[in-house]
């Protein structure tokens, strides 16, 4: 109990990383998504030891139910989709955390300069709102069309329809922090811009700034696999989910076991990365904190 | 005996707001927030602005201490006009004036321990580091009645009364020539008020600083101020010394402003001055004496002259027709 009220007054004090943690280690929603992440990026990491060569082409073994063998079948080139998923997570936490990475730095500094700066802000947001008009995937398309494709230039691709997103949620932290009498305050301390920016803005977005940045991670991740599905993703030599669904596609009918694999695993890494979004979202917001 | 030198002299100051309206936000008009303030402040003198809610006081101390541009005017701090500085030389001379604010909640940040706010300035400045900067912080705390201890605690486990101490160490930090107080203690309890006036009265002394002090509170006015400016829309309608506006009010607002605050002697009788009417828009201020609508000594000439702020007896300064340069202070008839 003498532990927990502790924990409490620093809590109401600032959030930091040994806050977050604390409260994570409560939140059974923030439990259950990490396990689940940490069992795939243990998949991932392992990969190789557990998993047979992705690119394999077996011709015997073509459209093989799934089995003591193959796992998870094959598909119609006789891999084995087993290890095309096992490598796959690799491909979808890669473009999960690059892009949440990408799109929030970026989305950071643009919303911090918006919001700080009332000139930024009438150019760059306008530019922002015309980004967000466009539908994400449609966008994605296009700048993948116009280069060639790989990873890299797919990470970019779903990066910029989400920095807009990220840009505005630290806009609006920023706004209602800059009206503060403690900014004012540092003005008349003679406290520089950037320092101000630094010192007294950031660390109030860093609570949004992470539940935002799990959002984007799962929506990327879907993206890619949506683009990937589409075609117009990741190379089709490299096994994502997206491209081994893609294939199973035509083979639905026959050989189900092609698209439903990796779509669950889709599906459970979304979910758990969501579970962990939503649970540190409760778990940062005042609001709801001071009643846990 | 010559008097002090002059630390600051606004003169004609003018903060104009426009008013936004519209699909495309034209400017429809504006507020007159502060229109034409004119005063100036000796080392170790308390100028006083005074004048009910919205009459642009708080404006006043924002604009001096350009937190807000200034539509017109110069304010000079030190014999230097600082409203046409850019933003690197405004900062050199940030270090002679600081502000202290109403709210002792919102003014510190929560994130950030006492040690680290106070130490904010100084840091800025480069004026002290390492254990340097520790022991004039520790220094700092103990001037304003606080523990040195206490500077790894965050502004919320200090009582309001003690932040405001905090805010008042973090003003001192640099060693300024002027404090803005912006109604420093009407957040307070009025026995903290006390407490908090005199730590401001023997800084005063100690460092002969120079305030700039506002506020809504003539009991609080008449305690620390040494000359007092009685604000009404935007402009000052009578300056004088303390002794002088309390004793021998000359512009009819004052009168009324006086009679409004309690006495502290139960069963004490006194004229009650009700003035009729609210205070008119700042957007759209009456014509000529702008307290003509609410004046019950106003003649007709009142509607159509703008009164200017002059000295009619030594040191003792008014905008109002009925009491032209010389006047006896008598009381005036009543024309409504």
């Amino acid at each position: 109990m003498v532990s927990t009220t502790a924990s409490v007054t620093v809590a109401a004090r600032r959030t930091s990383w040994a806050d977050i943690l604390f409260w994570s280690r409560r939140n059974k929603t923030i439990i259950g998504g990490m396990v689940i992440l940490l069992a795939l990026v243990t998949v991932a990491l392992i990969a190789p030891w557990i998993a047979d060569d992705p690119l394999g082409f077996e011709p015997t073994n073509r459209l093989k139910r799934p089995s003591e063998v193959f796992l998870f079948g094959t598909d119609q080139f006789g891999r084995d989709v087993y290890s095309r998923v096992i490598y796959g997570t690799r491909i979808s936490l890669i473009v999960g955390l690059s892009v949440a990475l990408v799109a929030t730095a970026i989305g950071l500094a643009l919303g911090v300069l918006c919001g700080y700066y009332k000139r930024v802000d009438a150019v760059a947001m306008r530019f922002m709102d015309g980004l967000m008009a466009i539908p994400a995937i449609l966008l994605a398309i296009a700048l993948i069309t116009l280069m060639k494709a790989s990873l890299f230039i797919v990470i970019i691709a779903i990066s910029i329809p989400e920095i807009p997103r990220v840009a505005r949620l630290v806009r609006s932290v920023v706004l209602t922090v800059r009206g503060q009498p403690y900014i004012e305050a540092a003005i008349a301390s003679g406290t520089r811009n950037l320092t101000i920016m630094w010192r007294h803005i950031l660390p109030n977005t860093v609570a949004p700034l992470i539940v935002q940045a799990t959002y984007v991670c799962a929506s990327a991740i879907l993206t890619e696999a949506g683009l990937s599905f589409l075609g117009a993703g990741t190379p089709p030599e490299i096994p994502s989910w997206g491209n081994v669904m893609s294939l199973g596609r035509t083979f639905f009918q026959i050989a189900p076991w092609i698209i439903f694999f990796p779509g669950i695993f889709l599906a459970v890494t979304v979910l758990a990365i969501n579970l962990v979004g939503d649970g540190l979202r409760d778990t940062l917001d005042p609001r709801i904190a001071r009643r846990m | 005996m010559s008097a002090p030198e002059m630390v600051l002299k606004v003169q004609d100051l003018k903060k104009h707001f426009p008013v936004h309206k519209g699909l495309l936000s034209r400017v429809v008009g504006h507020v007159f927030a502060v229109d034409g303030v004119s005063f100036e402040i000796r080392r170790g003198e308390t100028l006083c602005l005074v004048g009910e809610s919205g009459c642009g006081k708080s404006t006043v101390a924002k604009t001096v201490m350009r937190l807000q541009e200034p539509t017109a005017g110069t304010v000079e701090l030190n014999g230097a006009d600082i409203t046409k500085l850019d933003q690197e030389e405004l900062r050199a001379h940030r270090r002679q004036m600081q502000i202290v604010f109403q709210d002792p909640y919102s003014s510190l940040n929560p994130r950030m321990s006492a040690g680290a706010i106070v130490s904010e300035p100084l840091t800025n400045y480069g004026i002290a580091a390492g254990p340097e900067l520790t022991q004039r912080i520790a220094q700092l705390f103990e001037r304003v009645g606080l523990r040195a201890d206490a500077m790894v605690k965050y502004p919320h486990e200090f009582s309001g009364g003690q932040r405001q101490r905090l805010g008042i160490a973090r003003a001192l930090a640099v060693n300024p020539r002027l404090i803005v107080a912006d109604e420093p203690v009407s957040a307070l309890d009025v026995s903290v008020q006390a407490q908090v006036l005199n730590l401001l009265i023997d800084l005063q002394e100690e460092f002969q600083l120079a305030y700039l002090f506002v506020s809504h509170d003539l009991a609080v006015v008449e305690h620390i101020g040494h000359r007092i400016a009685v604000m009404y829309l935007g402009r000052i309608v009578e300056l004088a010394d303390n002794a002088d506006l309390f004793g021998t009010p000359l512009h009819p607002y004052t009168e009324a402003l006086l009679a409004a605050a309690p006495l502290p002697e139960p069963g004490l009788k006194r004229e009650r001055i009700i003035l009729q009417g609210d205070v008119p828009s700042p957007m759209n201020p009456p014509s000529g004496c702008r307290f003509h609508t609410r004046c019950p000594y106003a003649l007709p000439e009142c509607k159509v002259t703008d009164p200017p702020l002059l000295e009619v007896a030594p040191g003792h300064h008014v905008a109002c027709l009925r009491r032209p340069v010389g006047t006896d202070g008598a009381p005036l008839t009543r024309t409504a």
